[in-house]
């Protein structure tokens, strides 16, 4: 049984007599150590989706079906108590923007070590200690000395840092991560992964990464899952989904994301028209409206996730789409060699199966 | 912080100043004078003219000015026309009356108003929430003497639950080393006497702390309503607190931040709202010696209230400014 165990999750809001299908079933499991990334474009469900499995979602939201299965108990319908010894602990969270998701009024060490003596009981001197050597590990200078500041006197990056110590603090089994480099500097974005990379190694945590960019979960996660329209659209090992993108919408992030090993100089190609306005349970394919394969079904049903080349497990590719994109249309856009070239993918270097 | 609060006192000194000057030509400029008060309407104009002789009232009323800042300086109110007696000695007598009333509405105001004010948020848009909200209003916009005298009447008069008038029981002896009776019932180690001086300030402050309670009730509820959707309470969420650590630690001490300033200057209004609280329960303050003064034109009285209030409404938002650097990290290194 996998560690965490989420099937159909859907989540929705109610806000002045309307309805927003925020998050429209979506499934994924995630074993000890499994590193997933979660991508779409910003509105398309992914913190709504993570705020749920930790039953912390805003008053106007709630869960209108599914499981979330961890360590054998669904989440969803675990008596909040028990649920909260969960969270924090066993399920942590690293938030978007270090800015706003700090307690302003608290010190670093207060907020530190209030994780560590609620789930660990530690009293004050054990949790001060370790709060100082959490500090330490995120890679913040002068840890102990830190621990008496207030959020404002830390910069964005070291205030990241300092979420995700907090995250990691009760040495959680998942670790989600919903847009950790999003508000920070380029250089600063490549550091905090490359933090987030080491930690989850070294930890053995499996880690959810969140994220609207494709190139953010390039090195860091094995797998991912395309997000659009609070559902999976398509599911592939990372490298496999860059070299060989089969749902219209991964292509046109793909495009959207510049990439130092485009096989031709590209342009950067937004993709054009708006995300689905939510405010319908999804009956047809959502991305129909901005597709330019788009037929006649895809107007009238919806598509669902199915294998694709017969790969299963850790190395299933799955998509959601009835015209999937053919493979000429992958090499005029760049992301494929021509086949005379050679059956090599242009991705991350990963063979593909012939 | 010290040299802060020594700038702070220090910047009182123009501000005293400034106001010395505007309340001496604003007492002034009242119909009648001292004379007309003392003597009647119908006084001679030679009676007239040999009192306002007396009290210096003849002179330019820039020499009146030059010579009342001159005492000032020394510390010298003046004397009040119609006692005779000095206003600072008055004053002593009467302003502990005031500050305990005050002290007490406040007291009210901020226990009530702001566990009110969190509930109602935090159930938003529920029973309690809306109850508070229509009850906030007609608290609002209740005048305090009109209050004041429907408490009187029914808890007073009607029940005879609780005394109408005064400070404490006249059949009561109490030594007043201090003039602020909760104090003097302590020392004196007097309980019957403490339950009574309570019971006296029991109305008179639930009177004048009414406003104050609604808008501080009213400011709680938004702050919290704010702080609710804060990303940093989701994240105290995401780490598995209770609900009580996370409404204390959390969101209250976030929310209390508004709160503190209201309270700052809900004290200023607080003193307008003193003067018809003690008139109607007949509280030997600051506010009722006001009124008399006003109705006597005792403008060497009027004067020292008006400083005396402008000097309390500084000193609390001082306070009120010091509690918010060390409630707020973000402007305590400044
Ligand atoms: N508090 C809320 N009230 C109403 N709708 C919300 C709320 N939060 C999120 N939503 C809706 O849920 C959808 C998904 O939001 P979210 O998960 O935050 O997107 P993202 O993928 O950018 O993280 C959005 O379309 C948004 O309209
Ligand atoms: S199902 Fe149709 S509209 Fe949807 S992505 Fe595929 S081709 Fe485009
Ligand atoms: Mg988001």
């Amino acid at each position: 049984m996998p560690l965490l165990e989420v099937r159909d999750l859907a989540v929705r809001f109610s806000t002045r007599g309307k309805t927003v299908y925020a998050v429209n079933g979506i499934s994924f499991d995630l074993d000890p150590g499994d590193t997933l990334g979660i991508v779409g474009e910003s509105g398309c469900g992914k913190s709504v989706s993570s705020l749920a499995m930790l039953g912390i979602l805003p008053p106007a939201g709630r869960v209108s079906g599914g499981q979330v299965t961890f360590d054998g108990e669904d989440l969803l319908t675990l008596p909040d108590e028990r649920l909260r010894h969960i969270r924090g602990n066993d399920i942590a969270m690293v938030f978007q923007d270090p800015m706003t998701s700090l307690n302003p009024v608290l010190t670093v060490g207060r907020q530190l070590t209030e994780a560590l003596r609620t789930h660990l009981d530690m009293d004050k001197k054990e949790a001060a200690a370790e709060a100082g050597s959490l500090l330490d590990r995120v890679g913040i200078p002068d840890a102990r000395q830190r621990l008496r500041d207030y959020p404002h006197q830390f910069s964005g990056g070291m205030r990241q840092r300092v979420g995700i110590a907090m995250a990691i603090s009760c040495q959680p089994k998942v670790l989600i991560a919903d847009e950790p480099t999003t508000a920070l500097d380029v250089t600063i974005q490549a550091q905090i992964l490359e933090l987030l990379r080491t930690l989850v190694r070294e930890e053995g945590m499996a880690l959810i990464l969140v994220t609207h960019d494709l190139g953010v979960v390039a090195g860091v996660c094995a797998r991912t899952h395309v997000m659009y329209a609070g559902r999976f659209v398509e599911t592939a090992p990372t490298a496999e989904l860059f070299a060989n993108p089969k749902h219209p919408y991964t292509v046109g992030l793909l495009k959207s994301v510049p990439r130092l090993d485009a096989v031709r100089k590209q342009r950067l190609d937004p993709i054009g028209g708006a995300p689905r306005d939510q405010t319908s349970e999804p009956t047809a394919c959502a991305f129909a409206p901005r597709c330019a394969y788009a037929t006649s079904e895809s107007w009238e049903q919806l598509p669902v996730l199915r294998e694709l080349d017969g790969a299963t497990g850790a190395a299933a590719h799955r998509v959601a789409c009835w015209n999937p994109v053919p493979e000429r249309d992958l090499v005029a856009a760049g992301i494929r060699r021509p086949p005379a070239e050679g059956q090599s993918s242009a991705g991350l270097g990963e063979e593909r199966p012939a | 912080m010290l040299r802060y609060v020594a700038k702070r006192l220090l910047l009182l000194v123009p501000v005293l100043i400034g106001l010395s000057i505007l309340v001496f030509a604003y007492v002034r400029a009242l119909p009648g004078g001292p004379a007309i008060a003392l003597l009647g309407e119908r006084a001679t104009q030679e009676s007239v003219e040999a009192i306002n002789r007396e009290l210096g009232l003849d002179q330019p009323i820039f020499v009146q000015y030059l010579r009342y800042a001159g005492n000032l300086i020394q510390g010298d109110f003046g004397s009040s026309v119609l006692s005779r007696r000095p206003v600072v000695e008055e004053l002593l007598e009467r302003f502990p009356a005031t500050v305990e009333l005050g002290f007490a509405a406040i007291l009210f105001a901020v226990l009530a108003g702001i566990p009110l004010g969190f509930v109602a948020a935090k159930r938003y848009q529920g029973v309690l929430d809306n109850t508070s909200l229509v009850a906030s209003l007609i608290g609002i916009s209740f005048p305090v003497f009109f209050l004041a005298l429907i408490m009187k009447y029914i808890f007073a008069v009607r029940l005879g639950w609780l005394p109408s008038i005064g400070r404490l029981d006249i059949t009561r002896s109490l030594e007043h080393p201090t003039n602020f009776y909760l104090l003097d019932a302590i020392i004196a180690g007097d309980g019957a006497a403490f339950v009574d001086v309570v019971a006296h300030l029991l109305m008179p402050a639930i009177a004048l702390g009414t406003i104050p309670l609604a808008i501080i009730a009213r400011i709680t509820r938004a702050a919290t309503l704010d702080v609710l959707s804060e990303d940093y309470v989701r994240t105290a969420r995401a780490k598995g607190l209770t609900t009580a650590v996370i409404d204390r630690r959390h969101i209250l001490k976030n929310s209390l931040l508004p709160v503190v300033t209201v309270i700052g200057l809900q004290t200023g209004l607080l003193l307008t709202g003193a003067i018809l609280t003690e008139t109607v329960f007949a509280w030997p303050g600051v506010g009722t010696w006001m009124l008399n003064a006003i109705n006597n034109r005792d403008y060497a009285v009027l004067q020292g209230g008006i400083v005396f209030f402008a000097f309390l409404v500084v000193v609390v938002n001082l306070l009120v400014d010091i509690s918010y650097a060390f409630l707020n990290p973000r402007i305590r290194y400044q």
